[in-house]
């Protein structure tokens, strides 16, 4: 391998290959937004991974406490989640409306999607009041330790969305479809489905196979 | 409400009582650092450079002066942690024969646990994430990471847990709990005090920069690569860092939620892991090794990168095995997935399981393997230059080797049961930690600091630094491997049997070795700096280097590369020369950047006086302070003049005094 020096900075090609080695025009990389908000979803993806896992575990140590059993209200849960899957149909209503560029049906669709979040959340506090009131609070056994940190982590993620949704609502009156808010509009939508994803796991492991004996 | 009641709302847990007015060492230490700390703001009130520094640094969202940022927090951290490891090893050198040296139990405690999550966290994590922020923008010719405002983001809620970190040495307490604390010794029981609650909102704090900063980084490596570039004309540091970063993001979640599990224990009176409602301490355990193996491949992946680049600088050759060192890291960043339960063979899982783990970590050996001879045949027949980094480089091989195979021994689970816990396990994870991560630091600081600041580090005390850090490692460790075998537990502060006294003295003897070795470090830093100008490189590629960060000026211009440049080998900028590459001098186009901003700061400030008024139950003050976090970042989204263009004019500018700097060169 022959020695290089500097001075070759300033000599010609020996071979005669003529390789180009920069570009001329201005190079715009990829965007990385929507990637890095995938990979955002998957780390959170994790957390929920972990707290699963953790009920896994300890979801059957009752400590002589109430079972999941005799403390889930089905009815009460498929409302829930009825609200909550159908936040995410109204959700993509509104990604509908974007693609067409209208602006009004993207807010309203927006605004119905907060209020089912917000029905979801509302029914969610109903029921863990319901459940410290039956002194079934988290202290009481390892089970319920688990339950409430699992559903109450989705839940804290559902307030969240719903902050981020009215705060996208007042940016979309001030700006407009913007590449920006359309970017952030695509964002809010990945991080909503994904809730509802993982409440579908919720739903399952937790409520429909707690009340199996 | 009573005035008892308001004082509560308001300073939580605080009272005068939480001071330790009562420990002269710490009173001490408190003197000492409010003496260097008034000199340090003083010195800039004087110089009147606050203003620069918030503009031009704080506020910063240049990938370059972030990742120095990051060294900077490192090194700062690295002498708190050395200076924890230097009063344990006097404590254990003295506390024989019914003495009981000067660090009573509970203080011993403390400092073993701050010396190791100080250690992890705030020394190794910063200076690893410091390096890939510098370099990797550069190896892969891009003008900045993905998100340069969550870089900014990312280093100050780093810096936020270090800050809570230290204030636990002088408010309160820090836990005494070891640096995984382990339940029920971490619950509320066993720790009421505010230790523990110091540990996970240091922690968590941190974890969030640690968790964005990996988003960050991967989606710059996969995205933002120069034209040219394919996964495998990569190079290889660029390769671990993108390893590293996808461990992150699939590690550190698990962190934070066994963390937020602990908090709710101790806080709201959850029952994760308290045995008698029905919960599982060893539910702990596993969680939070399921982070922490993975924990330790972050930190050695990007030193294997260093070393790669630097084997092959120095011996004037291409990489011996390219191919085969990407697919060994890639093994070893699924393998380390597998691995966790090596950390508690004893927890008694029964022979299949504990066999399981057993293999899987002895697997792990043979990548690395492949990796050692790949550095050793890439030496083989090349023109070796002895510098700085090359020495690191090679006390590296030959510790890591030694501490590869004292872990090899302790994934051996009937072998294990006899050495868990023991000073053996010490020795071995101080011997890869110190010599992998920490030598691979010292040798990418070296090789890059040119590239950072435009001239080269002192070779003499770089020498002086290398040998005391080598010899004092031996010095230091390699009695605590006999002692190990011998039945000696860790996190002891005194002994009975008089025969370990003399392997603790000589320990003791390497732990000055060290202190020796990191002064010299440091001297090294201002004998480089009071000599720069005969130290000076103005050609940008002091090493000969093989990769495009070595193909802009030192310290590059803040848009990295007036044009992107163009990939069509694996060791870009080697080939760029042997064509006779001819720098453009003109046709400057305006550049696309983004512009600072104070939001990250802010943010983290708050972030640290939320976690403070966690730690200390000052629930108001959480209060308000949460809200603040929302409201600031709710507002920071407003803003959405967010970039600028730098004009041709200014780029032609700065490209001028480079030509001039490059012809001053020849």
């Amino acid at each position: 391998m022959s020695e290089i020096t500097h001075d070759t900075l300033t000599g010609s090609a020996e071979d005669g290959q003529r390789l180009q080695f920069h570009e001329t025009t201005e190079h715009h990389p990829e965007t990385g937004t929507l990637l890095g908000f995938w990979i955002y979803l998957m780390s959170d993806c994790l957390i929920f991974a972990s707290l699963f896992a953790t009920y896994g575990v300890l979801g059957r140590s009752y400590a002589h406490g109430p079972t999941g059993q005799e403390l889930f209200d089905l009815p009460l849960v498929a409302m829930n989640t009825t609200l909550l899957l159908l936040s995410s149909i109204t959700y993509g209503f509104a990604m509908l409306r974007m693609q067409m560029g209208r602006l009004g049906g993207v807010m309203v669709w927006l605004a119905i999607t907060g209020l089912l979040g917000a029905g979801f959340l509302g029914l969610e506090l109903y029921e863990f009041h319901h459940l410290i009131t039956e002194d079934a609070g988290p202290g009481r056994s390892a089970f319920l330790s688990s339950f409430f940190a699992l559903v109450g982590t989705h839940g804290l993620h559902v307030l969240f969305g719903i902050v981020w949704l009215v705060t996208l609502l007042f940016q979309l009156k001030k700006h407009g479809l913007i590449a920006e808010n359309r970017r952030r509009l695509f964002c809010l939508s990945m991080f909503w489905h994904f809730l509802d994803v993982v409440w579908i796991g919720v739903f399952t492991f937790v409520y429909l196979m707690g009340v199996l004996p | 409400m009573s005035e008892l009641d308001l004082t509560k709302l308001i300073f939580g847990r605080l009272s005068w009582e939480s001071i330790p007015f009562h420990d002269p060492i710490l009173i001490g230490t408190f003197i000492m650092v409010a003496i260097g700390g008034t000199a340090v703001l003083g010195f800039i009130t004087y110089k009147k450079a606050w203003g620069y520094l918030w503009h031009e640094w704080f506020t910063s969202i240049d990938h370059k002066k972030i990742g120095i940022m990051y060294m900077v927090l490192g090194l700062v951290m690295l002498l708190r942690g050395f200076a924890d490891a230097i009063m344990m090893r006097i404590q254990q050198a003295w506390a024989f024969g019914g003495s009981e040296g000067y660090l009573p139990p509970h203080h011993y405690d403390q400092i073993f646990t701050a010396h190791g999550v100080i250690m992890i966290f705030f020394v190794a994590m910063p200076l690893i994430t410091g390096v890939m922020n510098y370099v990797v923008p550069l190896q892969i010719g891009a003008r900045d990471v993905a998100f340069p405002f969550l870089n900014n983001f990312s280093f100050w809620m780093t810096t936020g847990g270090a800050v809570l970190v230290m204030a636990s040495l002088f408010v309160g307490e820090f836990a005494k709990t070891g640096w995984l604390a382990y339940p029920p010794l971490s619950g509320i029981i066993k720790s009421p005090g505010v230790g523990v609650d110091y540990y996970i909102w240091a922690l968590q704090i941190a974890g969030v920069g640690t968790l964005l900063s990996g988003v960050n980084l991967l989606v710059t490596i996969v995205k933002m690569r120069a034209p040219g570039m394919s996964l495998m004309r990569m190079p290889v540091f660029t390769w671990t860092a993108l390893c590293t970063n996808v461990l992150i993001v699939a590690a550190f979640p698990v962190l934070t939620a066994v963390l937020a599990m602990l908090a709710l224990d101790r806080y709201a009176d959850f029952a994760f892991f308290t045995t008698d409602l029905g919960g599982n301490v060893m539910m702990y355990i596993n969680l939070i090794w399921i982070w922490g193996h993975p924990e330790v491949y972050i930190l050695i992946l990007p030193a294997f990168g260093i070393f790669s680049e630097v084997v092959s600088t120095f011996s004037r050759k291409r990489l011996f095995g390219y191919a085969s060192m990407v697919y060994a890291t890639v093994v070893i960043t699924v393998l380390s997935y597998l691995v966790w339960l090596h950390h508690f063979f004893t927890m008694g899982s029964g022979p299949t399981v504990n066999s399981f783990f057993g293999i899987t970590t002895m697997i792990i050996s043979i990548p690395t393997g492949a990796k050692v001879f790949n550095w050793l045949f890439t030496m083989y027949r090349g023109r070796i230059e002895f510098e700085v980094p090359m020495l690191w480089t090679m006390g590296f091989i030959i510790t890591f080797v030694i501490g590869g195979m004292t872990g090899v021994l302790l994934a051996v689970p009937p072998a294990d049961f006899v050495l868990h816990n023991s000073l053996f396990l010490v020795a071995h994870f101080h011997n890869v930690i110190i010599g992998g991560v920490l030598f691979g630091l010292f040798a990418g600081i070296t090789y890059w600091y040119p590239k950072a600041f435009g001239y080269k580090l002192d070779p003499f005390w770089g020498k002086m630094s290398f040998w005391f850090w080598t010899i004092g490692f031996y010095f230091a460790f390699m009695p605590l491997y006999v002692l190990g075998l011998m039945g000696v537990t860790r996190r002891m502060n005194k002994f009975d049997d008089p025969s370990l006294q003399i392997w603790f003295v000589i320990a003791a003897f390497g732990a000055v070795l060290i202190a020796i070795g990191i002064a010299s470090f440091l001297i090294q830093l201002y004998v480089s700096y009071r000599r720069r100008d005969e130290l000076r490189d103005d050609s940008g590629d002091p090493w000969h280097g093989r990769t495009l960060e070595w193909s802009t000026s030192s310290p590059p211009p803040y848009y990295n590369f007036a044009f992107t440049p163009r990939v069509h080998d694996l060791d870009a900028w080697w080939q760029m020369k042997e064509h006779g590459y001819q720098r453009p001098t003109g046709g400057y186009l305006p550049i696309h950047m983004p512009k600072n901003t104070g939001a990250g700061v802010i943010l983290a400030g708050i972030s640290v006086v939320l976690g403070f008024a966690l730690i200390w139950h000052m629930w108001l003050l959480a209060g308000v302070s949460f809200f603040a976090l929302l409201a600031v970042t709710i507002g920071h989204t407003f803003n959405y003049d967010r970039d600028y263009h730098i004009p041709a004019d200014e780029v032609a500018g700065i490209e001028a005094e480079r030509t001039r700097m490059l012809a001053n060169h020849v």
